[in-house]
């Protein structure tokens, strides 16, 4: 009869508290378990969102994370906005003459020029003096050398490196949630995944915004999927978004929602995202203006559906921030230049996001993870107190074992494989329970985070730069770890064990 | 076979001194030979056994055992010999209460050298009257049965020499019988050499070699003084 059976035996024998023992260590490993498969979790999370599709956010200056939560995640206090001019460097001469049309300063120069070539042709005509004609004409001459410099006669200083920039105009909530102004370019240029291949859909009967649709203007509405499903959101509902936060005031813009994202585990599924057209239309969010002739900033119901031809004046408007992809070859230049200068700042929301793991997310889950291997080791010392204390009952099994011929040694190692069956099986019912645990939860928690996870699924390595360690699953660890546990907790019984005077003992 | 000569043991007291419990000049069993040990409750008897399977350690003296010094040998070299070469029977308590009846034998096989046999250990049990109780654990059978189950364990390894210590004192006298002539047969059926410790004359005076420890040990008047205490303070055995 092996070592092996004779210590399932002993532990048979004790049925009721070897069971309470293992089972005080499934819970401990199952914690572990769990533990470490939130890790991989929250890190396949985080890998999901850091392709992001973007590389780089500009906002106005100020905290680095701030920008990013806000961009990124739609979390943290809202920040301040940036010029919209800033945003049209971004772009085409083409996309700018357009969105300066309706400016002030276009309005102006446009102005001045029918003027000077009236007064020219009234002066030609009148037989103006010829110093007046010379005067005009060289202004004329002057005007065509700085037209060229007007902002909608020139490329965007970085639109030759950047691929697409998504606006974001931040600071109005549904309920909860954050409400994001933005172009339909936010999801048809932008994809997401883990390798940044997918693209974004819509539920069933759901379609993205548009930038001018011929029934409901520029007040078109997409809602994620948790806000979705949180607040009974469905296509052809109207939403009111409300000024800074859930307590806020509600627009009396109503908003047509026109489509609901499929889940997608990013930050999106928890925001509703308006045309950028329509949000600068609500009351309040153009830019007001010293010596305001424009209605359209506060009375935008009555261009609601007609005025798909007006564009609101450059000089009106802001981004909180956008979402840039360039070539990664220039976008550090590029960062540069932007933080040099005075108006904004440039983050790579990769380098913050792994930023905020390390600082803020590692640091709890290292607690939680030791939390967890110290509710092991408690279980371990159980194990420790149930074989000691099973010792003075055993003195005489073990005198007779002596007697019969075992070796000190013999006894030491079947008290020890007591204590590693003890943590073994409990062990293995932790790791069984806690994948159990994972599979249980595996619906919501890929709802939430859209981290797909099965029963099978190994917990990652852990983040250490140890060779081997760093490349197996860490749950590989907790065998080894168990056995190490249980050569500790059982060394002290088996050291009792071992020490056990036999003539004293026999027959008692 | 068995050759004892000039062995010694004492025990330390809580005052320092030492209690001097046996001291043997020359004690032989030869192959197959069956002795009775006949003593006193305290004299020592107990103590001599467990000197001679290597249990207890004596202070000095010699003693040899199918050719071989067995006060020579290291621990772990006399546990591998006791497993292979001597059986023990004890007065109480034999059986491990986890295991069945043979499972408790097959444990007698397993500290040794050679591969448990579970068909000898089941013709041992068979041997011995329990054949159709196998699968029995200790508390389901009767304190003789589990004597028989002892006596079939200490058999279980082919051993030379067999040790009884008291191996009626805890049965029913109805059973005392029995277990006394299932140890002397199968001892002379397997050939093996006995050394059966009694305090009673009834279990003695049936075999033919009866030795009084008080006659083979020298330390016969302590040993009996420190008796006379202890019976006064009920020792029973
Ligand atoms: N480990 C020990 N330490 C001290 N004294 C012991 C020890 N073992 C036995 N003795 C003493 O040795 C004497 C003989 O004991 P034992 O050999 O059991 O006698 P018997 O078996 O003849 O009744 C007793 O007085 C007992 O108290
Ligand atoms: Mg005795």
């Amino acid at each position: 009869m092996n070592l092996l059976t004779i210590a399932i035996r002993s532990i048979k024998q004790r049925l009721l508290s070897s069971s309470l023992t293992m089972i005080s260590m499934a819970l401990g490993v199952g914690l572990v378990v769990s533990v470490l498969a939130i890790f991989g979790i929250v890190q396949k999370s985080f890998n999901a969102n850091a392709t992001l599709g973007y590389n780089l956010v500009i906002g106005a200056k100020g905290g680095k994370l701030q920008l990013v939560l806000n961009s990124v995640y739609y979390l943290s206090e809202p920040i301040e906005n940036i010029p919209y001019e800033y945003y049209l460097e971004f772009q085409n001469q083409e996309v700018r003459e357009k969105e300066y049309s309706g400016s002030y300063s276009y309005k102006a120069v446009q102005q001045q020029q029918a003027a000077r070539m009236t007064m020219l042709a009234t002066g030609l005509g009148l037989a103006a003096p010829a110093a007046t004609i010379t005067a005009l004409a060289t202004d004329l001459a002057l005007e065509e050398q700085v037209a060229p410099l007007y902002p909608w006669t020139r490329e965007g200083k970085y639109s030759a490196f950047t691929d697409f920039t998504i606006p974001l105009c931040l600071g109005d909530y549904v309920g909860p949630y954050r409400v994001v102004g933005t172009t339909p370019d936010m999801f048809s240029l932008l994809n997401y995944g883990a390798a940044g291949d997918k693209p974004y859909t819509m539920r069933e009967g759901g379609r993205n915004l548009e930038h001018f649709h011929s029934e409901n203007g520029f007040f078109e509405a997409v809602v994620g999927a948790v806000v979705a499903d949180d607040r009974g959101i469905k296509v052809g509902d109207t939403i009111n978004p409300s000024h800074g936060g859930a307590e806020g005031d509600e627009h009396e813009t109503q908003f047509i929602v026109v489509g609901i994202l499929e889940n997608t585990g990013t930050p999106n599924d928890r925001a509703v995202f308006i045309n950028m057209e329509g949000f600068y239309r609500m009351s309040d969010h153009a830019k007001p203006l010293e010596n305001e002739d424009d209605i359209f900033g506060t009375n935008q119901v009555a261009h609601k559906i007609t005025d798909a031809e007006y564009v609101l004046p450059v000089e009106k408007r802001e981004v909180t921030s956008m979402l840039v992809r360039m070539d990664p070859l220039y976008s550090i230049g590029i960062e540069n230049q932007v933080n040099e200068g005075n108006v904004a700042q440039a983050v790579f929301p990769i380098t913050e996001i792994r930023r905020l793991l390390d600082y803020f997310v590692s640091p709890v889950q290292t607690l939680l993870l030791v939390l967890t291997v110290l509710i092991c080791f408690m279980s371990g010392v159980s194990i420790l107190v149930s074989i000691y204390n099973s010792m003075s009952d055993r003195r005489s099994e073990i005198a007779v074992l002596r007697a019969l011929g075992a070796r000190r040694k013999t006894v030491y190692n079947i008290v020890l494989l007591e204590s590693m069956v003890l943590s073994m099986v409990g062990g293995l019912m932790g790791i069984l329970g806690g994948h159990g645990l994972i599979a249980a939860f595996s619906g919501m928690i890929e709802e939430q985070t859209g981290v797909q996870i099965s029963f099978f699924d190994l917990a990652p390595p852990l983040p250490i730069p140890v060779p081997l360690l760093g490349d197996i699953s860490s749950e590989f660890l907790v065998i080894p770890g168990l056995i190490l546990l249980a050569i500790l907790v059982g060394f002290i019984p088996a050291t009792s064990a071992y020490k056990t005077d036999v003539a004293r003992s026999l027959g008692k | 076979m068995l050759q004892i000569s000039n062995l010694r043991k004492s025990f330390a007291q809580p005052g320092g001194k030492r209690l001097e419990i046996l001291n043997i000049p020359e004690f032989k069993v030869d192959a197959g030979e069956q002795v009775v040990l006949l003593g006193r409750s305290g004299g020592g008897k107990t103590t001599l056994l467990h000197c001679i399977s290597g249990i207890t350690r004596a202070d000095s003296g010699e003693i040899w055992f199918l050719g071989e010094e067995l006060t020579k040998f290291s621990e772990p070299m006399w546990d591998r010999f006791r497993a292979a070469n001597i059986g023990y029977v004890f007065q109480t308590f034999n059986l491990l209460p986890a295991f069945t009846a043979l499972e408790n034998v097959l444990l007698g096989m397993s500290f040794s050298n050679t591969a448990a046999d579970p068909d000898y250990a089941q013709a041992l049990l068979k041997r011995v009257g329990l054949g159709h109780r196998l699968g029995h654990k200790p508390d389901q059978m009767s304190v003789g049965e589990q004597q028989r189950v002892a006596v079939a364990r200490a058999l279980a390894n082919r051993p030379r020499l067999l040790l009884a210590d008291e191996p009626t004192a805890n049965i029913d006298p109805a059973n005392q019988q029995g277990i006394v002539d299932l140890i002397k047969e199968s001892c002379a059926e397997f050939d093996i050499g006995l050394i059966l410790v009694t305090h009673t004359m009834d279990v003695a005076s049936q075999f033919d070699r009866i030795d009084r420890l008080d006659d083979i040990n020298l330390v016969v008047a302590e040993a009996a003084m420190s008796v006379a205490e202890s019976d006064q303070g009920g020792d029973s055995e």
